[in-house]
């Protein structure tokens, strides 16, 4: 192997493998960016909604006479 | 507070004004080394979630494209190192080697083949230098490497080429 015969194969690639003509992106990714975001981000509950379980939990848990009214009603 | 110090510390509506600034480098530059559109805009938004992630490893005071270039070409690596697929040919293939078009055709296809054999990491630098004629140092910071490594992958990119043809 000597550098004439790497120039060779370097051009014979070159003509064989043509440059990549079109590289513009035609629309806009932003929208997909969006929607993969969307789908990676972690569920997540405001703290408010915990807030109002752990009043429910307690509700049930110190005054279980209301179970049967709730499920009467329910 | 520009949008690069608004992106470090977590603000979306920067992202998107960082996102829009350089999709088009990024996606670029991505379609040059994987050759093919659909592939290159799956790896821009997986390259742009990269970068969301790691939004806190970044440094305001530097250059968010040049950042953006190096994990694009990280996530185009991992594709390469993925998948087999032979390297997509465009059809306006240049002047012929040689005035038969059979031995043209299967000249062709023999380079095809022996440069979708080249491991990855050779085949990034080979891709970039030999057919796009980028020069050595934006492939080097691009990758993340040394101009000289990037010379020493383009010599033993060229060897094992002539390795698998002759």
């Amino acid at each position: 192997m000597n550098p004439h015969d790497d120039n060779e194969l370097r051009e014979l690639l070159k003509r064989s493998i043509a440059p990549m003509n079109d590289t513009e992106l035609h629309r806009d990714l932003w929208p997909r960016m969006l929607r993969r975001l969307e789908q990676q981000q972690p569920l997540r509950v405001p703290w408010f909604d915990w807030a109002l379980a752990a009043v429910a939990a307690a509700t049930l848990i110190f005054f279980p006479g209301v179970i049967p009214a709730l499920l009467y009603h329910f | 507070m520009d949008p690069q110090e608004r992106f470090a510390a977590g603000d979306l509506e920067a992202f998107e004004v960082l996102f829009r600034q350089h999709q088009k480098q990024v996606y670029a530059w991505i379609v040059r080394i994987v050759r093919d559109t659909g592939i290159a805009e799956d790896l821009t938004v997986e390259t742009f979630w990269r970068i969301y992630r790691s939004r806190a490893h970044f440094n305001p005071a530097g250059s968010f494209g040049a950042w953006a270039y190096r994990i694009a070409t990280n996530a185009a690596l991992d594709h390469l190192r993925k998948s087999r697929r032979e390297t997509q040919l465009p059809d306006d293939l240049a002047a012929s080697l040689t005035p038969d078009p059979a031995v043209q055709r299967e000249s062709r296809d023999r380079i095809r083949k022996a440069f979708a054999k080249l491991p990855a990491k050779y085949r990034l630098v080979a891709t970039l230098a030999l057919i796009e004629d980028e020069p050595h140092d934006k492939i080097a910071d691009a990758a993340g490497i040394s101009v000289s490594l990037v010379k020493v992958r383009l010599f033993r990119a060229v060897r094992m080429l002539r390795k698998q043809l002759c």
